[in-house]
């Protein structure tokens, strides 16, 4: 009975604990967005789509930096989603158990993982460093290395759950390989693969230390790749960062945008695949 | 008879066309396939590309300081004089702070997920452990500045001074520094910011590797009166454990790297500090601050220390790789 009593006894200790270590967590994520709610609502308002970040001191609003966000991740998306969709196809169709798709699929996994900022270390050297100039071609190139491993992940999933049966019918018909991937495995797994770029836009749109060395910041408005360019991520780092109010003040409106679109995308993705399920 | 020699000059031309076709479908199949193979290989040509860059980046640092880099703790721009040690202690440091807080709460989330939430409360809170994971770690970082730092210092560190500073051994870590010590930009807070922003991740992971334990395992403890503790301690736990400490290798990874949540909050002190409460840097916090003003031979010894950064990074994620697949072997090994 002792022995009895005492089993309950720890079992009560330890799921109360874990009770309390959720409760603990989702305090934390509401204590975040409660903060990012707080401060960033009042700060948001018409100036912020219309006006440029503007020097310490004044009134001004994100335009730039949000146009300067919007072109680095389309780009980034551009160069990154081909590469992670084919390199994708080739482990899930081609490679399938042998040991160069093994390999590749250790370093996907790594590049997956790690840290970001050598990332922006790495296109710093190779594109930075001898062309002169920081530009936006160097940021949106340290992005799409973000977003292969991404895409290359999901799309290797995605195409394995892709019943071999549906390739052997199309095979059976007389479609060479190339047609039945085309044609049946994408069609069948496209929901998941539009997920895996959701997934890379979502994660992008935060990631501010391979910009610091790349894109870096621009106060003015410009398209121009070539010279650098403002983004939200980078203007958050700097204007947090700084003792001026007006520029904490714009510092909030653009996390909790980063924040919204994150959280948005995330539920999009999510929302995605259950349909589909 | 002219019927059936009809009927095969038909057949053998429409056989003919196949070939010509099949053949164009032949040459489409090895573009296609070397297309996807090309793409595989830039995959592995980025990581090598990194890992050349990084090298040759530092080569300088290293011929300047030779192994003595990593172990110097001079970080001297007027001098000339660079060394990885500061930053590198304070990376561990903060990393396994992270851990230390860390682990508990994500066990502690992913138990409750799996093992006692009721049905209809799996989805949401399991749902909610995700988006915090999604959350940029520049909010984390402002958060942890302007909110969670400032608290901390009023509230929980003089507790802390108060009851751990007059210890024997670990008493140092917790004194307060002469400067500073309100704002609670320091090692701790970064820490704890970390361990905030892993345990969702981790927690996930865990969560994910909890959860392809047979249900007959779990029911037969059950069925013979276990409690839920002693069915994820004796069951769970054992069944799981090469996939669970993958999954904590993933989120120490997470930790060692992580730039903005601990740039804003560690104060990038160049000295280390004897006390956890003082400011401290780690790899990624110096890169991101001093990286674009730097040049000369202290932008290669900030490469050299990206390189360091890197290697660290590149071990700990090829053992959680290793671990993750021996647990996918097991479970396959137990299926058939």
């Amino acid at each position: 009975m002792q022995l009895y009593a005492r089993r309950k006894l720890i079992n009560t200790v330890n799921m109360t604990a874990s009770v309390l270590t959720t409760l603990l967590g989702l305090l934390f994520l509401a204590w975040i967005l409660a903060v990012l709610v707080g401060k960033g609502v009042s700060a948001i308002n018409g100036s912020l789509f219309t006006e440029m970040t503007p020097p310490p001191g004044s009134a001004g609003g994100l335009a730039n930096a949000l146009i300067g966000s919007l072109m680095l991740t389309v780009t980034a998306v551009v160069i990154g989603t081909p590469i992670g969709i084919m390199a994708g196809t080739y482990l899930a169709e081609y490679g399938r158990g042998g040991a160069f798709a093994e390999i590749v699929r250790t370093i996907n996994d790594i590049l997956l993982s790690a840290p970001s900022i050598i990332i922006g270390v790495f296109v710093y050297a190779m594109m930075v460093a001898p062309q002169g100039h920081f530009s936006g071609w160097a940021g949106a190139v340290a992005l799409a290395i973000i977003v292969i491993p991404v895409v290359l992940r999901t799309t290797e999933n995605m195409l394995s759950l892709v019943p071999t049966q549906m390739r052997e019918a199309a095979a059976a018909l007389g479609a060479p390989q190339w047609m039945v991937i085309m044609k049946v495995v994408y069609k069948a797994a496209i929901t998941g693969m539009v997920t895996g770029v959701i997934l890379a836009v979502a994660r992008i749109t935060g990631e501010t230390a391979p910009l610091l060395f790349t894109a870096l910041n621009n106060q003015f408005w410009t398209l121009n790749m070539n010279e650098p360019m403002a983004n939200l991520p980078v203007v958050i780092f700097q204007f947090a960062m700084s003792p001026y109010d007006d520029w904490r003040e714009l510092a909030w409106a653009a996390a909790l945008l980063i924040t919204a679109l994150v959280l948005g995308m995330n539920i999009l993705a999510r929302t995605l695949t259950r349909g589909h399920k | 008879m002219s019927n059936t020699l009809e009927s095969s000059l038909e057949a053998d031309k429409t056989h003919m066309h196949m070939n010509r076709s099949s053949r164009g479908f032949a040459m489409g199949d090895m573009v296609f396939k070397w297309t996807a193979l090309f793409f595989a290989l830039v995959v592995l040509l980025l990581l090598a590309g990194i890992i050349i860059m990084l090298a040759k980046g530092s080569v300088p640092a290293f011929e300047a300081f030779g192994w003595g880099f990593i172990t110097l703790e001079d970080w001297d721009p007027v001098n000339e004089i660079y060394g990885a040690w500061a930053a590198l202690v304070g990376t561990l440091v903060a990393a396994a702070i992270a851990m230390l807080i860390g682990l508990p709460l994500s066990f502690g989330i992913a138990i409750f997920i799996t093992e006692m939430a009721p049905q209809w409360l799996k989805r949401p809170v399991g749902t909610a452990i995700e988006l915090l994971a999604a959350v940029p770690s520049i909010i984390y970082g402002m958060w942890g500045l302007f909110f969670f730092a400032p608290w901390f210092a009023a509230h929980i560190q003089p507790g802390l001074v108060a009851t751990l500073g007059p210890l024997p051994l670990i008493g140092g870590l917790f004194q307060m520094p002469l400067l500073g010590g309100a704002s609670g930009v320091s090692v701790l807070t970064a820490g704890i910011v970390l361990a905030i922003m892993i345990v969702p991740f981790m927690a996930s992971v865990i969560r994910d590797v909890f959860e392809i334990v047979p249900p007959v395992l779990k029911e037969s403890a059950y069925g013979i009166g276990a409690t839920t503790w002693e069915v994820v301690w004796n069951v769970v736990l054992p069944y799981t454990k090469t996939g669970v400490v993958g999954g904590v290798m993933l989120g120490l990874g997470r930790a060692i790297g992580e730039t903005m949540a601990v740039t804003f909050i560690i104060g990038n002190a160049s000295q280390l500090g004897s006390s956890l409460l003082e400011p401290g840097t780690t790899i990624a916090a110096k890169l991101a601050n001093e990286f674009n003003e730097a040049d000369g031979l202290q932008m290669d010894a900030l490469i050299a220390m990206g390189l360091l950064l890197f290697i660290i990074t590149f071990i700990v994620l090829m053992l959680s790789k290793l671990l993750l697949m021996r647990l996918a072997a097991t479970q396959e090994g137990r299926k058939t």
